[in-house]
């Protein structure tokens, strides 16, 4: 049996969440078995709904105490479920949650864990998992040698498909321990794509001269339905909020497409983006190193081209 | 205080990335050493500041590894420390890794152990959460903030779209990231104490190792860049909605 854990946040389920149950069905058929999913803490989301990504039955944990997220309870509900259910592979995404949470349960399940894989496993030779390392500059192929497996998928890696099938939905409940941690307040922006999940990102660096001109960053966004980020230049010098920042020492992100606005490429900044799908730079150096990593480029001074690229997508949305 | 900061050898963040033996071992060779950013930057600068405030403090540095580490281990101690110990271990399994730090830790008695938030050559991020289950300790992930009262401490991790102020007792494991201290150059005072600081090396444990490394890949080369004249933006947008697909 195949564990997907299924995340959520204030009720919402993340979308992060349908990815790994696409894998975890289609890890479940490659060893010709199912996959189930275990949800903790209160949603009104119809959660038969995760029959259209491939799972046949989702375990629901309701129970307040799982309210935040404490990671050593967190291990103890999904390990306790594996075991009730012969779960011999866990599968999380590995987002703030999964991060929090897999390293443990592969402790407490005596499990090899891989993280930040981007494929299913190979099985010709074993159970082997392709995951990302060296910060996007390259892959390894880990072999997992232990009869339980917990793979910790990394986000935008997996494509999403449906079918009309339901899952059985059950009401579990699990004893998650004393907590050790307690959440003292969370503060979310509001009305902000979150980066980590974000399928197109607009970034800007210093070629965007100061936080005034921002808007040609934030407008471009909002029409493209994408988040924002920016360069470590751009969050040191304070023009943008620190959870902006992508880079090596930022967030990776790997969006469907990274529009890069006036930042050069170092290479710092290349490991946080490099697993984008389609990368846009727009710079007016034409030896700015991030051209070497683009699919498509603009050489010009972006104060004239973002303008007419906003235009060009108002036209686009026909607004 | 007694605090334990674990430290992680990696190469330079411009080191060029490429493998040897069949795409099996890393091509080490003229590769520049540092200590793992996240570890540096965040977990032994915070450690660092925690001492300045309350010179009773005591930061101990751990390094899994082989002799080879012990420049990088040295230039640690040039920043902060008062000793450091090396466990003789070359393995590269996460478990195996965090389970020879746990043996140390256990014996050490530390109120806080503190770890970035993931090393930039495996990116696993496992050691400290691995660590707080194999001790049954609190941890909390991906910090970019810890303050520490008495036996309480406050942390601000990242989440989605948001932060979370989170609690708990001491002893606790953090992995830290940016936020939570600013990167600093050893001075000179620092670089020559270093020297005579103790680094003890200790053999290791027997441990299990739950993966291996089969091989390494390189990613596909692009295609390279398409470039669209300046004067004509609209042609990229037509090109990213009918070309490319994603908008």
């Amino acid at each position: 049996m195949v564990l997907v854990y299924i995340d959520q946040a204030d009720g919402q389920i993340k979308k992060s969440s349908f990815e790994v149950a696409c894998y975890g069905a289609a890890l479940a058929q490659q060893l010709s078995t199912e996959a189930c999913g275990i949800i903790i803490g209160n949603t009104s989301e119809d959660l038969s709904n995760f029959g259209n990504y491939g799972l046949k039955k989702v375990y629901s944990v309701k129970d307040a105490s799982f309210n935040n997220l404490d990671p050593q309870m967190y291990i103890a509900a999904i390990s306790g479920l594996a075991e009730k259910i012969s779960a011999n592979v866990i599968v999380l995404s590995n987002n703030t949650t999964g991060k929090a949470v897999a390293p443990g349960l592969s402790v407490k399940m005596k499990a090899g864990l891989v993280v930040g894989a981007v494929a299913l496993p190979d099985l010709s030779n074993g159970f082997s998992v392709k995951k990302s390392v060296f910060s996007g500059k390259a892959f390894a192929h880990i072999k997992i040698n232990t009869e339980t497996k917990i793979i910790s998928l990394n986000q935008n890696s997996y494509a999403v498909t449906k079918t009309d099938a339901k899952a059985e939905v059950e009401d579990y409940s699990a004893n998650g321990g004393t907590p050790k941690i307690k959440v003292v307040k969370t503060d979310k922006v509001k009305g902000e794509i979150p980066l980590s999940e974000a399928s197109i990102v607009v970034s800007g660096g210093r070629g965007l001269k100061g936080p005034e001109n921002w808007g040609l960053i934030t407008e471009l966004a909002h029409l493209l339905g994408a988040a924002t980020a920016c360069s470590r230049p751009v969050a040191d010098l304070g023009w943008r909020p620190h959870h902006e920042h992508v880079g090596q020492t930022g967030l990776a992100i790997a969006p469907n497409l990274y529009i890069a606005v006036g930042i050069s490429g170092a290479i710092q900044h290349l490991a946080g983006v490099n697993r984008s799908k389609v990368i846009v730079v727009i710079n007016k150096d034409p030896e700015a190193p991030f051209f070497k990593a683009a699919d498509y480029g603009i050489v010009g001074d972006i104060f004239e081209v973002m303008p007419k690229i906003i235009d060009a997508v108002k036209n686009l949305k026909g607004l | 205080m007694k605090i334990l900061v674990c430290i992680s050898k990696t190469p330079d963040t411009t080191a060029k990335i490429a493998f040897t033996d069949n795409n099996t071992k890393f091509a080490a060779d003229g590769v520049q050493w540092i200590i793992n950013p996240y570890d540096e930057w965040y977990a032994l600068i915070r450690a660092v500041e925690f001492k300045e405030k309350d010179p009773s403090t005591i930061i101990h540095l751990v390094n899994v590894g082989l002799a080879e580490n012990d420049p990088v281990i040295r230039k640690a101690l040039a920043l902060g420390g008062d000793e450091a110990i090396r466990i003789n271990y070359d393995g590269k399994d996460p478990f195996a890794v965090a389970s020879q730090i746990a043996n140390i830790a256990k014996e050490g008695g530390y109120d806080l152990i503190l770890t970035g938030k993931e090393t930039i050559d495996y990116n696993s991020s496992s050691i400290g959460g691995m660590i707080a289950a194999i001790l049954d300790m609190a941890f909390i992930s991906h910090a970019i903030k810890l303050d520490i009262n008495g036996n309480i401490a406050t942390a601000v991790r990242e989440i989605e779209g948001g932060e979370e102020t989170d609690e708990a007792l001491l002893p606790l494991i953090v992995s830290c990231q940016k936020g939570m201290a600013e990167q600093r150059i050893p001075n000179m005072k620092g670089i020559m104490g270093a020297r005579t600081k103790p680094l003890k090396v200790v053999e290791p444990a027997a441990v299990d190792e739950y993966t291996s490394i089969a091989s390494f890949e390189m990613p596909p080369a692009k295609a390279g860049v398409k470039l669209i004249p300046a004067d004509n933006p609209a042609e990229l947008v037509r090109l990213l909605h009918e070309e490319a697909r994603v908008i």
